[in-house]
């Protein structure tokens, strides 16, 4: 079951199509990470979920009722904008108020002088505030309450801006990359939280990012944005062990994912060195390019022998835990990145001449249009066989 | 450099180089400053200063020597009927002034905001009456305010109703000037609001539509109202000054008249100082000119700045 879906949606400004046909589902509770480059259209799509653009076509819908059509104010969505987008004339408590004023107040009851004396005003009033203290209490930020905008660091800022969205316990929560303005340390703190958050609120939530290490450490589900379509869903093991386009396997990976490209040989099959698949699809005519992928922590180097392709050592990145050296393929020129462990690492130096190897297992084969093809490796006596037969 | 900021330090030497710096620092900082402190002082203190003085005394343009009078001149003031009449029709040329052409300048900025297309054209077209000179100007309203001749009343009469002797009447003569000192200043305070509306960010709006602001006008008591506080309190500010400071259409157009209904604070100085060329007295009218612009901008600032700026 889902409780939040979008079908089809369409999207352009001015002739430029920005959303090219985006479905969606959200389970309840459910965490989506919409990732994807930036001018990729993840945040277009938010604003529309939000109602604050229309799409061209396509619909939304929440349970059993159509948000198509509905603006945002209707619907029962909360957002975290970027800029956390705080009423700078507020302080935190007010700020955190005004979904709560805007709804449960009647528009008489708003007005400055008149509203006051409008039955049931004070009540109202006084459960609001009981509800701003409550929320502050569970985020922690109590002592802000009387503050400014202006008188908030970035991670204060962002805080009230959540307790913004969350205080009024809305049906879908939006956020558009809320730790984008704070700095490394606290964006890490910060994800934590927010997950922590998420998984008390129990609130299906749409969060955009273009870091996709924040996607892949946050959610349940990661959604794969590029040039207006959703690429492929999916849990982050899958997004990262089994990207279905190359542009998946390219965004999602850091160091990037080695991308070579290569020739379906006579047999059907494509060749890394000595390690080799086979397509499952046989009518892939010979000749015909095909990319290869290839993650930088399956890249083996060895010093000598006679496993994988020459190539040169050009520099190397000492990071602790591991070390990433990147290589030129002596045959084809391309830039070979490894990720090793420091002992694996020990001993090479830029300018030494290695060799690059990769075992089939671990192999992706991409059409030319993209997609992934589906390749099987070949077992070593099955790989002779074929080499030799 | 060191020694400079350096504690006071027992030994001598270093006491007396430190100081030898900062007196060459200082000298240094007065001569810099010279020419603008000589420029604030001869054009703006000391005219001050003569205007004050000037207005103790009762000096006349032409004869030889003055006395000082003491409050002479001011006590004048209060029972003159001339400046009494003019020190209420300025006020309530701005009373009128002032708000409508800052209401109506922040309705049409909005609205021009929120079109897209014509933006630069309507712009300009507001902004063209602050940029034209207000005495060419004044012909041209003395044409459409015409009695019998002029468009305004021509049209009037099209719907059957048989328009006022606008500049002519003493019951009407500051009401029509007081549509062309909005027609002037609208454009200005406009350009003024639209720069202040184009640097609110678009996604206090967004937040506002998300929190429940579903209405135009609870997004703008939420956002726009307040996020435009100091350029209202910058326009509330300029639009008082120019409003009670209004002379030329006065001068052009009415002079002071028919029967002193539009005689104002700067034309009954005017008047006094270059006509009957009164100096002393003039001078005191404008220490009490200037008095009220300070007392009106002191008020206003203790109002509005603790409200309009947040950080």
């Amino acid at each position: 079951m889902s409780v939040l879906s979008l079908r089809g949606i369409e999207k352009s400004f001015n002739g430029n199509s920005i959303l090219k046909g985006v479905s969606l589902d959200a389970a309840p509770g459910e965490f989506i990470a919409l990732v994807g480059p930036s001018g990729c259209g993840k945040s277009t799509l938010l604003r529309i979920l939000a109602g604050l653009e229309t799409a061209d076509s396509g619909t939304i819908t929440m349970g059993d009722q159509d948000l198509t059509r509905l603006q945002a104010a209707a619907r029962n969505v909360a957002m975290v904008f970027q800029s956390y987008a705080l009423y700078p004339h507020l302080t935190a408590a007010q700020n955190i108020a005004v979904p709560l004023v805007m709804r449960r107040l009647s528009r008489a009851q708003r007005l400055p002088l008149v509203g006051p004396l409008m039955p049931g005003q004070r009540q109202i009033i006084a459960d609001i505030k009981r509800d701003v203290r409550d929320m502050a209490a569970s985020l922690k930020i109590d002592h802000l309450l009387d503050r400014k905008p202006g008188q908030m660091s970035g991670g204060q800022r962002q805080r009230v801006a959540l307790g913004r969205a969350m205080v009024r316990r809305p049906a879908v929560f939006l956020m558009d990359e809320p730790l984008s303005n704070l700095d490394a340390n606290l964006r890490v703190h910060a994800r934590g939280e927010i997950v922590d958050l998420h998984r008390r609120a129990g609130v299906p939530t749409v969060y955009v990012t273009h870091d996709q290490a924040e996607a892949l450490s946050m959610a349940d589900r990661v959604a794969v944005m590029i040039g207006g379509s959703l690429l492929q869903i999916a849990p982050p093991s899958v997004i990262y062990d089994d990207p279905r386009h190359v542009e998946v396997a390219k965004f999602i990976g850091q160091p990037r994912i080695n991308l070579l490209a290569s020739q379906v040989e006579e047999d059907g099959t494509v060749a890394f060195g000595q390690a080799r698949v086979r397509l499952a699809d046989r009518g892939l005519a010979a000749g015909r390019s095909v990319t290869l992928g290839l993650r930088p922590e399956f890249v083996s180097i060895d010093r000598d022998g006679e496993n994988g392709l020459p190539a040169r050592v050009e520099r190397i990145e000492f990071l602790g835990s591991e070390i990433i050296v990147y290589s030129r393929m002596e045959m084809s020129g391309d830039t070979m990145i490894a990720k090793l462990t420091p002992a694996q690492g020990a001993g090479l130096f830029a300018g030494m001449t290695v060799r690059v190897g990769a075992s089939a297992k671990h192999l992706f084969v991409f059409a030319a249009d993209g997609e992934r093809l589906s390749a099987a490796p070949l077992v070593k006596t099955e790989a002779r066989e074929v080499a030799y037969g | 450099m060191a020694d400079v900021t350096a504690m006071p330090s027992p030994v001598l030497a270093p006491h007396a180089a430190r100081t030898k710096t900062a007196n060459h620092e200082a000298h240094a900082a007065w001569l810099l400053s010279l020419p603008a402190i000589v420029l604030c002082f001869v054009f703006i203190i000391l005219p001050v200063v003569a205007v004050i003085t000037l207005g103790f005394t009762n000096f006349e343009l032409g004869y030889a020597g003055f006395q000082f009078v003491g409050f002479e001149n001011y006590a004048e003031l209060l029972s003159d009927r001339t400046f009494r009449q003019s020190l209420g029709n300025t006020l309530l040329y701005a009373a009128i002034v002032t708000p409508i052409s800052i209401f109506m300048a922040l309705g049409l900025a909005m609205l021009i905001e929120a079109e897209g297309i014509g933006r630069s054209f309507f712009r300009t077209a507001y902004f063209l009456p602050v940029a034209s000179l207000l005495v060419a100007m004044a012909t041209v309203w003395q044409y459409l305010f015409h009695p019998s001749i002029g468009p305004i009343n021509a049209m009037l009469a099209q719907i059957g109703i048989a328009g006022p002797n606008w500049l002519g009447a003493s019951s009407s003569v500051l009401y029509s000037l007081a549509i062309i000192g909005i027609w002037q200043s609208v454009g200005f305070n406009l350009v003024l609001f639209l720069a202040g509306l184009t640097a609110i960010p678009r996604d206090l709006y967004a937040a506002a539509q998300v929190d429940g602001a579903s209405s135009a006008w609870d997004r703008f008591r939420l956002v726009t109202w307040p996020m435009l506080g100091p350029t209202t309190l910058f326009v509330t500010t300029i639009s008082v000054i120019s409003s009670v400071k209004v002379f030329e259409t006065v001068k052009t157009l009415t002079e002071g008249g028919p029967n002193k209904a539009s005689e104002v604070l700067l034309f009954t100085i005017y008047q006094e100082g270059f006509v009957y060329l009164r100096v002393g007295y003039a001078s005191a009218m404008t220490v009490v000119f200037l008095a009220i612009l300070v007392v009106l901008m002191v008020v206003q600032y203790r109002i509005q700045d603790r409200q309009v700026h947040y950080t």
